[in-house]
């Protein structure tokens, strides 16, 4: 079974069809990077996986459970997805550590020991473990996003979703945060990742999907899609991306 | 430059710079001689009698603040309960998906924001007419909350409502994407950030209320309940000398103005942290 598997997934805004019949899978443990051009729809697509966005038609199934049935209780399967935000999005009035123990409390049940416990490994694993008493505010960019990392693995999710988790970054942050997901790829994590990163997508992705238009036009391994594009609109888009001066 | 406007000459010796400052000398010329007319024309003998009378004042003197100031700071205090609490709901009933749920809201909020508070408290005493046999639960106290709740619910309403909106979207959507329900994400999330965004006008609502309780005075209290103006004023009758109403003036200013500083500080540090 495929962790995710979507079918003829259409999303439209009043008139404008931002997703316009989108195929695609994610099996389990593998790292998918959506590229593509701004306004392309990759943040739509993200977004309609775990039902942020409501697609217009089409199925959606994540980790077995059809997400687009009417009945389906969305907060049971979106607390087995984790997902990070361009805008880190933290929760500004809570510490580090309180953001990061809410929701298994609040959702998971679980006690505060366990929470906090479970709260503090993850934050180690991010290599935050000294900021669990930090306010957001307080911190850098990169460790506002680790944290929200952090946040989203202590979940223990099936699935985590990055949209453009480093474009809000400094550049020399960058590297902190890729370093976190790349360790997360290798510890065999189902990852969906919207990025513009292409030395991180050739690295750790193992397939890579080019989006333009509301569709998919490319869809295969790094060495093909990156390395040998066989489209037109992803050479272009790949020039553009990868020689802007140019 | 040499253009001709360059050379324009300065008008028989007085330069701009001289006239905006004899400008400002008359200005301090006029107010001085207002104010020494005034001082001449009062009585100080008579303001002394009636304004600073300390016979007068002593003998109000511990009531003033044992009975009447505690008795405000009681009916402000349980009135901005109520209407913290109501005007919270009113403002998530304003989003509500329910439409007659916003409509109830914002009919609400019309109809308090547009009438005085005194109609407020006029009614208030008459609503065992439309319901016979209820009584509003502790008296004058509890008429009291609910007639200051009901007028500061309306206000309160519209701040929190500010508040919500100026929670970013994100914070919504990183909690749903955590697994909350829209309602926990709220209660959790949100709602504890909009009251922090809006606590310098909420504080202003303080100062605001604080001023409002007393129209307590139209309930109809004893000599227990009495409230800082009705307190004043009584006494001023009493004894024929209006000192006791510059006496509860100048208490209601000792906790106005207080207030008001602190909102103004929490405002700035505010605007200066976001
Ligand atoms: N809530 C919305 N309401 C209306 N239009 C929207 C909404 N969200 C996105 N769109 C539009 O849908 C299109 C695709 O947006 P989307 O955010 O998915 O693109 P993207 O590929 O993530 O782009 P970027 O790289 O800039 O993030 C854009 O034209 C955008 O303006
Ligand atoms: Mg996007």
């Amino acid at each position: 079974m495929s962790t995710v598997e979507i079918r003829d997934l259409r999303k439209s805004f009043g008139e404008l069809e931002v997703l316009k019949g989108i195929d695609f899978t994610v099996e389990a443990g593998q790292v998918v990077c959506v590229i593509g051009p701004s306004g392309s729809g990759k943040s739509t697509l993200l977004r309609c996986v775990n039902l942020l966005e409501r697609p217009t038609s089409g199925r959606v199934v994540v980790d077995g459970t059809e997400m687009t049935d009417p009945d389906v209780d969305i907060d049971a399967v979106r607390r087995r997805l984790g997902m990070v935000f361009q805008q880190f999005n933290l929760f500004s009035h809570l510490t580090v550590l309180r953001n990061v123990t809410i929701a298994q409390e609040r959702v998971l049940r679980r006690g505060r020991a366990e929470a906090e416990r479970i709260a503090r490994e993850n934050l180690e694993r991010v290599g935050l473990g000294e900021k669990a008493d930090a306010f957001p505010a307080q911190l850098s960019g990169g460790q506002q996003q680790r944290v929200a990392i952090a946040r989203a693995l202590a979940m223990n999710p099936s699935l985590m979703l990055f949209d453009e988790p480093t474009s809000a970054l400094d550049p020399e942050l960058v590297g902190d945060v890729l370093s976190v997901m790349r360790e997360l790829a290798g510890d065999g994590m189902t990852m969906m990742v919207v990025t513009h990163e292409m030395g991180f997508a050739r690295e750790v992705a193992d397939r890579v999907v080019f989006m333009d238009q509301g569709v998919i036009v490319e869809d295969g391994p790094p060495e093909q899609v990156i390395a040998a594009p066989r489209h037109a609109r992803t050479r272009e888009f790949l020039s553009r991306v990868l020689h802007p001066e140019g | 430059m040499t253009a001709p406007g360059a050379t324009l000459a300065p008008h028989r010796g007085l330069s701009p710079r001289d006239r905006r400052r004899l400008g400002r000398g008359a200005q301090y010329v006029v107010l001085v001689a207002i104010v020494v007319a005034l001082a001449c024309l009062a009585d100080w003998g008579a303001i002394k009698q009636s304004f600073l009378n300390t016979q007068v004042m002593s003998d109000g003197l511990p009531r003033l603040f044992t009975v009447a100031l505690k008795n405000t700071v009681i009916y402000t205090a349980s009135g901005y309960v109520v209407g913290f609490a109501l005007g919270m709901l009113l403002a998530l009933l304003r989003q509500s998906s329910v439409a007659p749920y916003r409509w109830i809201s914002a009919t609400y909020i019309e109809i308090f924001r547009g009438l005085p508070a005194l109609v407020i408290f006029l009614m208030i005493g008459s609503l065992p007419l439309a319901f016979p046999g209820f009584q509003i639960p502790g008296g004058v106290y509890g008429q009291a909350a609910l007639g200051l709740g009901l007028v500061s619910a309306a206000y309160m309403a519209e701040t929190f409502r500010a508040g919500l909106q100026a929670v970013p979207k994100g914070q919504m959507e990183a909690a749903r994407s955590l697994g909350m329900s829209h309602g926990r994400a709220m209660l959790s999330i949100v709602v504890p950030q909009a009251i922090r965004i809006v606590i310098p006008p909420l504080t202003n609502e303080l100062v605001l209320l604080f001023k409002d309780s007393s129209l307590v005075l139209f309930l109809g209290v004893t000599a227990a309940q009495v409230e800082l103006a009705k307190f004043g004023n009584d006494q001023s009758s009493i004894f024929a000398n209006p000192t006791p109403i510059l006496a509860s003036g100048l208490t209601y200013l000792l906790i106005t103005i207080p207030l008001g500083y602190v909102a103004r500080r929490l405002e700035s540090r505010q605007g200066g942290a976001r």
